[in-house]
C-alpha cells in the first residue's frame, strides 16, 4: 500500500503537482490517467523519490521515502520495479543481460537458475528468441515488454508502469495490461501505472486516479467512471464519439 | 558562484563514487570491461603520437642547438628528459582528456537523458559508483602504463628520424639515452599522469552525471568536459612542478 499526502512540486515556480492526495492499495492496479502534460510521469517519479517533491508524506506501506538516508532508501528500492516511459533499457546489454542485471546485482541465483528465470520472465511478455539481441536491434514495443519483463526479475513488492503500452499494438497492450493484472494479483504487488489507454482503464482499472492539471480531478474505479457526473474526466474519458456512444448504450443498458 | 556549486557538486558526487560497493564481484567484471574500452583501444593512438613525437623532438633539438661544441649525446639525453617530463605525460595526458574523456562524458550523459541512470538508481544501485567507480580505477591503472609505453615509442621514435635524417648516429643516440638518467623525473612524471588521469575519469564521469535534456546536451556536455579536464590538467602541473620540484 502506498499512501501519498498532499504533496506539491512546483518545476522554477511553476506548480506541476497541487496538493495530490490518494491510496494506491495492495493487489490491486492502481491506474493514474490523465492528459499529457498532466503530471503523471512527475508524480510518478515523485513517489520513488526520483524527483524531490516541495512537501507532503509518501508512505510505502507506513515508511515515509521522503525521511529515509541514502542506504534506506536503496534497500527499499530493492522491492520496487520500474518501467520508464521510454523502457530505460541498458544500451550496452543484450535482452537477456538486462533481464539478469537486477539477479546479477542482488541475488546469488546460479547461472542456470538465472538463465532459466530469465526465460521465464521474457515468456511472460510473449518475448521469443530475442535474447542475443540489443536494445538498438529491437522495436518499441518490444524494448517496453523488455523493461516490464525485467521490473519484474526479482518479484517487486511496488511496481511503477510509465505507459507500459503506448506504442504497442491493442493485441500486445491487452496481453501486457493482463500481464500486469496477473501478476498484481498473484503476488498481491501494489501497482501503480501511468496510462491514457481507455481500454486498459476499462480493463484493469481497479483504482482509479484522474489527474488534471497537477491536481487530483477524480477517483474511483472502472464502473463509477461510465456514469461520473465531473466534466473535465468526461471529456477526457469519452473524447471520441465512438466510446460517447458505448457509454450511451451502457448506461441505458443498466437504466432498464 | 556557480564555479563554487560546481566543485561542490563534483565532491559529492564523488563521496557517492568512493561509498562502499554493494557487489565487489560485479565491479571487478565491469573494471575488466573498461580496461579493455578505456586502455586496450588507446594503445595505438599513443604509440603513434609518441613515435611521432620522439622523432619530432630528435629533430628539432639538432636543427635548433647546431653548436658544434654541443656534445651529440645532448640529443638523446634531451628526447628522453622532454618525453619523461613533459610530452609523456601532460601532452599525452592532455590527449586522453579528449579521447577518453569525452568517451566517458557521452556515455553517461546519455545514460542520463534516456534514464538509465534513474533506471539503476530504481533498482537500488548506487549508480554513481556503478557507473564512475570502475572507469575511475581502470584510467588510474593504465594511465602509468601508458606512460612508460609513450616513453619507449617516443625513444624509438628519435632512433629511427635522428639516424635516418643523419643528424646522429645509433650510438651517440643511445649513449645519449642512458646518460644522467635521473629516476627522480619518472617517479615525478607517475604521480602527475596518475592525478591527471583521476581528472580524465572523473571530470567527465560528473559533467556526464548531471546532464539535463537530450542527445544535444550531451554532445554540449561532451565537449564542456574536455575542455575543462584539458585547463585542470595544465593548472595541476604548474602546482605539481612546484611542489614536487621544490
Ligand atoms: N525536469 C523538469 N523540469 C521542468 N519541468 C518539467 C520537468 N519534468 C516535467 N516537467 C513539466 O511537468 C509537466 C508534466 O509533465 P509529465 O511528464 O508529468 O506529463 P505526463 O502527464 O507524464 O505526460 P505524458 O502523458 O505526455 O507522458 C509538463 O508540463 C512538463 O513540462
Ligand atoms: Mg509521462
Amino acid at each position: 500500500m502506498i499512501e501519498i499526502k498532499n504533496i506539491n512540486k512546483s518545476f522554477e515556480n511553476r506548480p506541476i503537482l497541487k496538493d495530490v492526495t490518494t491510496l494506491f492499495e495492495k493487489g490491486k492496479t492502481n491506474l493514474i490517467i490523465g492528459q499529457s502534460g498532466s503530471g503523471k510521469t512527475v508524480l510518478l517519479k515523485s513517489i520513488v523519490r526520483l524527483i524531490e517533491v516541495d512537501s507532503g508524506e509518501i508512505l510505502f506501506d507506513g515508511r515515509d521515502i521522503r525521511l529515509m538516508s541514502f542506504r534506506d532508501l536503496q534497500q527499499l528500492r530493492q522491492e520496487m520495479g520500474m518501467v520508464f516511459q521510454g523502457g530505460a533499457l541498458f544500451d550496452s546489454l543484450s535482452v537477456a543481460e538486462n533481464v539478469r542485471f537486477p539477479m546479477d546485482m542482488f541475488t546469488t541465483m546460479s547461472a542456470a537458475e538465472k538463465a532459466r528465470h530469465v526465460d521465464f520472465c521474457l515468456d511472460r511478455v510473449n518475448i521469443k528468441g530475442a535474447h542475443k539481441l540489443f536494445p538498438s536491434e529491437i522495436s518499441g514495443g518490444m524494448r517496453k515488454r523488455v523493461a516490464i519483463a525485467r521490473a519484474i526479475a526479482l518479484n517487486p513488492r511496488y511496481l511503477f508502469c510509465d505507459e507500459p503500452n503506448s506504442g504497442l499494438d491493442p493485441v500486445t497492450s491487452i496481453l501486457i495490461d493482463n500481464l500486469i493484472h496477473e501478476i498484481t494479483e498473484e503476488f498481491n504487488i501494489t501497482t501503480l501505472v501511468n496510462t491514457h489507454d481507455m481500454n486498459s482503464v476499462m480493463e484493469i482499472g481497479d483504482n482509479i486516479l484522474f489527474i488534471s492539471g497537477g491536481e487530483k480531478g477524480w477517483e474511483g474505479n472502472n464502473t463509477q467512471i461510465l456514469f461520473t457526473r465531473n466534466k473535465k474526466l468526461n471529456e477526457f474519458v469519452f473524447a471520441s464519439p465512438f466510446s460517447k456512444r458505448i457509454r450511451d448504450l451502457k448506461q441505458r443498458e443498466d437504466d432498464e | 558562484m556557480k564555479v563554487f556549486e560546481e566543485i561542490g557538486g563534483y565532491f559529492q558526487l564523488m563521496e557517492r563514487v568512493f561509498s562502499k560497493p554493494e557487489r565487489p564481484r560485479i565491479y571487478w567484471h565491469q573494471l575488466v570491461l573498461e580496461i579493455e574500452k578505456l586502455g586496450l583501444r588507446s594503445i595505438g593512438i599513443v604509440a603513434v603520437i609518441s613515435v611521432f613525437m620522439g622523432g619530432i623532438i630528435t629533430l628539432q633539438l639538432t636543427y635548433n642547438m647546431s653548436n658544434p661544441l654541443m656534445p651529440t649525446y645532448i640529443i638523446g639525453l634531451g628526447n628522453r628528459d622532454t618525453l619523461i617530463l613533459e610530452f609523456s605525460c601532460t601532452v599525452l595526458s592532455l590527449m586522453l582528456a579528449g579521447k577518453v574523456g569525452s568517451n566517458i562524458a557521452s556515455e553517461i550523459g546519455s545514460m542520463r537523458v534516456t534514464e538509465q541512470i534513474d533506471s539503476l538508481e530504481l533498482m537500488g544501485v548506487n549508480s554513481a559508483s556503478f557507473l564512475i567507480l570502475p572507469k575511475t580505477i581502470a584510467v588510474l591503472f593504465i594511465s602509468p602504463i601508458l606512460f612508460v609505453f609513450s616513453v619507449f615509442c617516443g625513444i624509438i621514435g628519435g632512433l629511427i628520424a635522428g639516424p635516418v635524417s643523419g643528424v646522429v648516429t645509433i650510438a651517440d643516440y643511445m649513449g645519449g639515452i642512458k646518460t644522467s638518467f635521473v629516476p627522480f623525473f619518472v617517479t615525478f612524471s607517475i604521480i602527475k599522469t596518475m592525478v591527471f588521469g583521476f581528472l580524465i575519469a572523473t571530470v567527465p564521469a560528473y559533467m556526464g552525471y548531471y546532464v539535463q535534456g537530450g542527445a544535444l546536451e550531451v554532445g554540449r556536455a561532451s565537449t564542456r568536459s574536455v575542455v575543462s579536464t584539458s585547463i585542470l590538467i595544465l593548472f595541476f602541473d604548474l602546482i605539481l612542478t612546484q611542489l614536487l620540484f621544490k
